[in-house]
């Protein structure tokens, strides 16, 4: 029935004059638990099915979607996606040129144990109440939230030149925290990571991973003692960077840098631009010779939120060099843009959030590749420095220059040990000096496919999940708790 | 398999024209069925959502559209108690199988829970003050129309030697609940909005404007102010950061204010995640911040009614600088022994409510006499990636974006490089030097609020970027 609805999409949009179509019958189901203060937040269920359809005439693009999947309803939209691509050519620049590739007719479905919807409910939020219990339980501790996430999405992608593939994500996500205020301050801890935890292109074998109970009152107790731990100092200094908060950094000054899109200037009204200029393709040093980054779809990378087996323009999943021995090697790029620098294939990347809106060049995992440290050898290492654990604020300019984080818990390392906790850690620079500062990182062991379930970027806004791998690594010469000084 | 489908015609007024939206009837014909599916399923209470869309959005770039995409759908939420416990269940799809799904889907979340001895009966028949944001014009604009526009803003851009990317965006939406104990409301808006960047050089400038009736802001006015001030933009130099007076344009103003708004939410005190925790009633701000929340001001968009069906209250949050009141959904509200005020979020949430419809009181200021009145300061145009270090402290960071101005003996003298900001909202509105009349304001960060542009003295700049 989905591939008839494609069909019909496709052959209404041939007959009003497209010269090129796909179409995304999708359909989504979400599930949402969260607990607060002991209690049961959020119980929810969300079902969604409709049809995107993106067509070129005219040699402009135009984009429709609805969720009336009648036959009149999906000719009614293909016929719309057509009329607005012709509005579209008053107004274009030049015509669209898209890299050639194949077409496939495939199915894919991502593996899973366990699958999260056949779970009972009862059983899932028995387990966020006993790790919100065993929050509370700890002296000081004024708000316990836990959430879990669970989606699994369809998708149908037809296109004119004959693809006709079929994949089936099944992704999960669960995270805990505990907030303590005291006097004039909020400190708060979560687990696995801040805002919603872990999320994974996983079944319910992740919730079950996470081990929340034994993590709960440890999370806890370090919300609690942060009120009486030393402000983080304002210095230049030795900074050693957790996996997850690396995630981060690298979702934000590598990650969106590479999108080419953003090069090109398509994004300069609001996600903005970058200072990643085509003329920088293989001549820039982003980093120190020790870093290696991926931008890798495959499954063989990992179960992470960027893993598929095509993107939603039809092109297989691959895996991109970015930064190689330290040396910026590769874009993200789509059909449309990647012959504008030369390349001869997408890499791969146009993903959407829904059937309703269009797809654009997004990361899917972007990964700093593991390096040799052994974690206690790294910190045995460190004469010096502070060691910044779970994000708690990101920003960064509109070019991606100039950054700033913080995180929910820092600790003081001297002479080769963790000496004490520090409250309020943050660190900021320039994106390039300091990956260039990165001196260490740690091997295989310590790395996590970490999820960035909430990356906002386009008009209409989408947000899409995002994969970064990390392990933790030491960067040299940083400026260490600007966000604190001078209040 | 019975289905909905008459309320489900297609009708387009041109192709590339947005869908209309479903009568009224067709809404209350929804519900009562939902209602009427939900009860033989064995629902004790029950309350239905409807909530359409049928948005299109143009945006360009180097001059030229490049992505121009329209949507149209329509959602049921129903949400079910059984017991003591309640849960909701979404579905786009209207035929009454999917329904009878949906409520099953509820009715098994809310099972599946403990008894929850706070859930309260649904509320009953509502009256409601009548609000009209819908323009026929706005909801008739087509996918030609904007593309005139925006070609119109690109020529200029290649006219002046410089590169436009923006969006020219315009919609309709509606919503309506309805419960079993005869509850009804329904609300429908257009909105339109148009935002330009103009880029010369490594310069950068924007220009947002936002309204239910596209009839009130002007594209190519828009566009000339961005280009202009992208030219006086070029050849910024670098300043030192520290602390500055500043003149925050409305769009900056709103982008940092708007964080504050869930501060005011009575859950967000008794969870002591406010920041006005041990603060209300405590001159906290300059005795010239006044924030009220007003669904009805002329200015403002949105339902008049909350997530529950309950009536929006006009609410004076902060008045003279005194945190005075708070926003209570029915819950929160006999929690703390007070009224629900209409601000609820649709349940079940553990977020309980918010002000939606933020209006800071203004003064008669203009920028331009504020520039006058100005020795050494800096002209903010907007703020970009704004986030919260100190939940307490509420200090926020972001850089600015798109046009920041060095003032000099009442003058604008040139641009300077974008900053970084770490700056406490609550010492910021101690330090408000002049306020501009109050204009609803659009950027990118915050929804929309009715603020004026500010004066502010020793706003605190910590780093500099390189452009």
């Amino acid at each position: 029935m989905m591939w008839d609805i494609c069909t019909n999409a496709l052959d209404t949009a041939e007959l009003r004059g497209a010269s090129y179509g796909d179409v995304r019958v999708m359909h989504l189901r979400q599930r949402d638990l969260t607990t607060k203060n002991g209690q049961v937040g959020t119980l929810a269920q969300t079902e969604s099915i409709g049809i995107g359809i993106r067509v070129l005439a005219g040699g402009a693009w135009g984009f429709a979607s609805t969720d009336r999947l009648t036959r009149e309803g999906v000719s009614a939209c293909a016929a719309q996606a057509v009329a607005i691509a012709k509005a579209s050519a008053l107004a274009k620049r030049a015509d669209v040129v898209m890299a050639p590739e194949e077409s496939y007719v495939d199915s894919w479905q991502s593996p899973f144990r366990k699958d999260p919807f056949e779970i009972p409910l009862e059983k899932q939020l028995a387990l966020l109440l006993a790790a919100d219990e065993a929050m509370r339980r700890v002296k000081g501790i004024t708000l316990t939230e836990t959430d879990m996430q669970f989606r699994k999405i369809d998708s149908w992608f037809a296109s004119s030149a004959g693809s006709r593939i079929h994949q089936r994500k099944v992704i999960s996500g669960c995270g805990i925290a505990a907030t303590s205020f005291q006097g004039e301050e909020i400190q708060k801890r979560s687990y696995p990571n801040s805002f919603g935890g872990q999320h994974t292109l996983q079944g319910y074998e992740l919730i079950e991973s996470l081990d929340l109970l034994r993590h709960a009152p440890v999370i806890a107790e370090e919300a609690a003692a942060l009120h009486s731990a030393s402000q983080c100092p304002e210095k230049i200094g030795t900074l050693i960077l957790g996996g997850s908060q690396l995630g981060l950094q690298i979702h934000e000054s590598i990650g969106h840098p590479i999108e080419l899109d953003r090069v090109l200037g398509q994004e300069a009204n609001f996600a903005g631009t970058s200072f990643l200029t085509v003329d920088q393709l293989n001549q820039l040093k982003y980093a120190s010779s020790i870093v290696n980054v991926v931008a890798d779809a495959r499954l063989d990378h990992g179960p992470g939120l960027g893993t598929f087996a095509y993107d939603d323009e039809g092109v297989p999943a691959q895996c991109t060099d970015i930064i190689k021995d330290g040396k910026f090697r590769g874009y993200l790029s789509n059909r449309e843009t990647a012959h504008l620098i030369g390349l001869q294939r997408s890499s791969g990347t146009m993903r959407t959030e829904s059937w309703n809106r269009l797809p654009m060049i997004r990361m899917t995992n972007v990964s700093l590749l593991p390096g040799t440290w052994d974690y206690d050898d790294l910190i045995d290492d460190t004469h010096d420095g502070v060691l910044m654990e779970t994000n708690r604020s990101w920003s960064i300019d509109d070019r991606r220059y100039q950054f700033q984080f913080s995180t929910e818990i820092g600790w003081e390392i001297k002479g080769g040990k963790k000496v004490r906790m520090l409250k309020n850690p943050s660190y900021s620079g320039i994106t390039t000096e300091f990956w260039n500062s990165c001196d260490a990182i740690c091997r295989m062991d310590h790395w996590t496919l970490w999820g960035t379930p909430n990356c906002g970027k386009g008009q209409p806004m989408q947000t899409m999940g995002t994969g970064h791998g990390a392990s933790p690594a030491r960067f040299r010469n940083v400026r260490i708790g600007t966000a604190f000084s001078n209040q | 398999m019975k289905s909905l489908s008459s309320a489900k015609k297609t009708s387009f007024r041109n192709k590339a024209a947005a869908a209309e939206l479903l009568p009224e009837r067709e809404l209350r014909r929804i519900v009562g069925t939902a209602l009427k599916l939900a009860q033989s399923a064995g629902s004790e209470e029950t309350e239905i959502h409807v909530d359409e869309v049928a948005n299109a959005l143009t945006r360009f770039a180097n001059n030229g559209i490049h992505q121009n995409v329209a949507e149209h759908g329509i959602t049921v939420s129903i949400r079910t108690v059984m017991d003591g416990r309640t849960a909701r269940a979404t579905t786009n799809r209207l035929d009454e199988d999917s329904l009878r799904a949906a409520i099953e889907a509820s009715l098994s979340l809310a099972h599946s829970q403990p008894k929850d001895s706070r859930l309260l009966p649904m509320p009953g028949k509502q009256r409601y003050r009548k609000v009209n944001r819908f323009v026929r014009q706005t909801a008739e604009l087509s996918a030609e129309d904007r593309a005139r526009a925006v070609k119109r803003a690109c020529d200029l851009a290649v006219k002046k030697g410089q590169v436009a990317a923006g969006i020219f965006s315009s919609g309709q939406s509606q919503s309506a609940i309805g419960n079993s104990r005869g509850l009804f409301a329904a609300y429908r808006e257009t909105h339109s909005q148009f935002s330009i960047t103009m880029q010369e050089d490594a310069a950068a400038s924007w220009a947002k404007s936002n309204s239910s009736d596209f009839r009130k802001f002007d594209p190519l006015k828009l566009a000339e102010k961005a280009s202009e001030k992208a030219h006086l933009g070029i050849n910024a130099h670098e300043l030192a950061p520290g602390r500055y007076t500043v003149i925050l344009e409305p769009a900056a103003v709103l982008d940092l204010v708007g964080f504050l708004f869930y501060d005011f939410a009575a859950t967000a005190l008794a969870d002591k995640r406010s920041c006005l925790n041990d603060r209300m009633g405590k001159q906290i701000f300059g005795k010239n911040i006044t924030i009220t929340d007003d669904v009805y001001h002329p200015l403002q968009q949105g339902a008049p009614f909350d997530g529950e069906g309950v009536p929006r209250q006009r609410v004076a949050l902060v008045d003279g600088g005194v945190p005075r009141n708070l926003v209570y959904a029915r819950a929160t509200a006999k929690a703390a022994g007070k009224a629900p005020t209409g601000h609820g979020f649709a349940l079940p949430n553990e977020y309980g409510e918010a002000p939606m419809n933020l209006v800071f009181g203004g003064g008669d200021s203009s920028l331009e006499k504020m520039v006058a009145a100005t020795d050494r300061g800096l002209l903010v145009t907007r703020l970009w990636y704004i986030r919260e270090v100190d939940p307490y402290e509420k200090v926020m960071t972001g850089m600015t974006r798109d046009g920041l101005f060095v003032v000099e003996k009442g003058r604008v003298t040139g641009a300077a490089r974008n900053f970084r900001f770490n700056q406490s909202l609550i010492e910021m509105l101690k330090k408000v030097e002049l306020l501009g009349p109050s204009v609803r304001a659009t950027g990118e960060e915050a929804f929309e609020m009715v603020v004026p542009a500010m004066k502010v003295r020793d706003f605190h700049f910590s780093e500099v970027t390189k452009f």
